[in-house]
């Protein structure tokens, strides 16, 4: 799922300095399972809001509603009654993808209340690591499941590189290596020789650059 | 010979050859580098100029090269993947061929979390490994990454690469030296070496898979300044091993600057025994100024002459 977390309550504040009445939208999605931005976090956020601005003598209007989620135009499209002409900004509490589909919808000023962080798993209650940069095309069955574009900290398809010790990555002795994990899976499945073999440039094209990428599943689309 | 390198020609003659290497400055001052070049063209065969060693920003490594080459030595240029894709990469690579420099030196680079501009944007568009494969297409199949011909001249580098014997896990380390070298490494400089233990069981692993007839290796060392240095590199730098015994050899020694040049002295002797070794690097970081000596002591001078 994605993880994301929440700015800091005066960054957020400042955002919507100007405004008196406010929408504050959490999203059922991945935000709440992370607990960053579901219909506690909304709560709470809202609160602190209003409270701030009480005590700075400038009282805030908060209206908090959350969606099942922001990335479906089908859940955006039923916040329409809760954007009156009163509402002067709309703080979304979903990863960017979220904000984004509100401020498409909306004509209103948006803004994130979340840092969206990364595609990542819970590791242990409160703690979520990342596990996929959504490269675009997966190599996981060349290196046994352990992604290197992501887990080792220069994306090495050939690894592991000269500052690996004791399982641990050259840049943070908290962080494992990603190639020794690699190592010890290969190792363990009798596979080390697929090490062996020159893995070519990647194909970043399929990643991040060239604009917005987009799946189209002809078999599901509707018109 | 593949290569109009002198390294190449000095190596392929059986010497033990001495590389050394100069770091270029924070500023846009050569002065330095060419004082050190000339100080050192005739102490060592050739001269590594680091890629924004420990990625602080400082004069480019071919720029540097292009000094030294002017000051009469031989420049072997680091390049790392850290800051240049693929098209940066094989720009430059054209650019310092054009230039004179005849050796490449291809590296991941240190993390940028490391250096001053710890908030850049890393590249990391392809690994060191496919920087030696890259490098070795345009010089033998004349071909750029992307498959398509190069219609003039190719750059004929002679390809260098890096191997740490201290890192883990270790029994991979020598698989992937033999990887580089099947990626077209021609010539293979160490991280500096003070555990002599370790060192002598990776090149039993290298001489039983033969990779020291496949491509030179060249053992690198570090003369140590004092014994905080010694300690540091042993506590805080990643993919090093310095043992206890030189640490405390340091702490003890009367005079350290001398005890650190005569410690690597005794490394370079003992590595000049070891079968698959074929040259030393000397890496006196920010003490380049000591190389002759290490040389001289070493009994490495004079240094063989070529053509
Ligand atoms: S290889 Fe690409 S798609 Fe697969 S886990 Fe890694 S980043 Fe994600
Ligand atoms: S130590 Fe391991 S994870 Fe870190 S950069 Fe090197 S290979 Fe990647």
């Amino acid at each position: 799922m994605i993880i994301a977390e929440a700015k800091p309550l005066a960054e957020v504040a400042g955002l919507i300095n100007d405004a008196q009445k406010i929408l504050v939208v959490g999203c059922g999605g991945c935000v709440t399972v992370c607990l960053a931005g579901g219909e506690k976090e909304t709560g709470i956020l809202a609160a602190a809001l209003r409270m701030l601005r009480k005590k700075e003598g400038n009282p805030l209007e908060t209206v908090e509603v959350t969606l099942t989620r922001q990335c479906d135009p089908e859940y955006v499209d039923m916040l329409a009654k809760y954007v009156t002409d009163d509402i002067d900004a709309i703080i979304s509490l979903a990863c960017g993808v979220g904000v984004q589909f509100l401020a498409e919808r909306y004509p209103k000023w948006v803004v994130p209340a979340l840092n969206t962080k990364f595609a990542g798993a819970t590791i242990e209650h409160g703690v979520w690591e990342e596990r996929c940069g959504l490269c675009g095309e997966c190599i996981l069955y060349k290196t046994g499941g352990i992604c290197p574009v992501i887990r080792c900290s220069k994306s090495i398809l050939n690894g592991p590189c000269g500052g690996s010790q004791n399982g641990k990555c050259e840049v943070n002795p908290e962080t494992p290596c990603a190639w020794q994990l690699i190592y010890d899976r290969l190792k363990t499945l009798g596979k080390l020789d697929l090490l062996l073999e020159i893995q070519p440039p990647k194909d970043w094209s399929k990643s991040r650059d060239g604009g917005p990428r987009k799946v189209v599943r002809e078999d599901v689309r509707l018109a | 010979m593949k290569t109009e390198s002198k390294l190449e020609r000095l190596l392929s003659q059986g010497h033990f050859v001495v590389s050394g290497e100069i770091g270029p400055p924070k500023h846009a001052n050569p002065e330095g580098i060419k004082k050190h070049a000339a100080l050192l063209k005739d102490y060592v065969d050739a001269m590594n100029l680091t890629d924004n060693q420990t990625a602080i920003v400082r004069l480019s490594s071919i720029a540097a090269g292009v000094h030294v080459l002017a000051s009469g030595g031989e420049p072997i240029i680091q390049m790392t993947v850290r800051d240049r894709n693929r098209i940066a990469l094989q720009s430059d690579l054209l650019g310092a061929y054009s230039l004179g420099m005849r050796n490449v030196l291809c590296l991941s680079g240190d993390h940028q979390s490391f250096g001053n501009h710890p908030t850049a944007k890393n590249v990391h568009d392809i690994d060191s490994i496919q920087l030696i494969k890259i490098v070795k297409d345009l010089r033998d199949e004349k071909k750029f990454a992307c498959g398509e011909e190069l219609k003039g001249n190719e750059p004929r580098f002679f390809i260098g690469a890096a191997a740490n014997p201290f890192a883990d896990p270790f029994e991979f380390r020598v698989l992937r030296l033999e990887k580089k070298i099947n990626a077209g490494a021609d010539f293979i400089q160490t991280q500096c070496i003070f555990d002599m233990e370790r060192f002598e069981k990776f090149m039993a692993m290298v001489r039983e898979r033969g990779l020291h007839k496949r491509a030179y290796i060249i053992a690198g060392v570090m003369p140590l300044k004092s014994a905080k240095a010694a300690r540091y590199m042993q506590q805080s730098v990643a993919g090093m091993i310095v043992p206890e015994e030189i640490v405390s050899r340091m702490e003890k020694a009367a005079d350290p600057k001398a005890e650190g040049v005569a410690i690597c002295v005794e490394q370079i002797k003992h590595l000049r025994n070891i079968e698959g070794v074929a040259g030393v690097h000397i890496m006196a970081v920010m003490w380049e100024d000591i190389i002759p000596t290490i040389v001289k002591e070493a009994g490495l001078y004079p240094r063989p002459k070529v053509d």
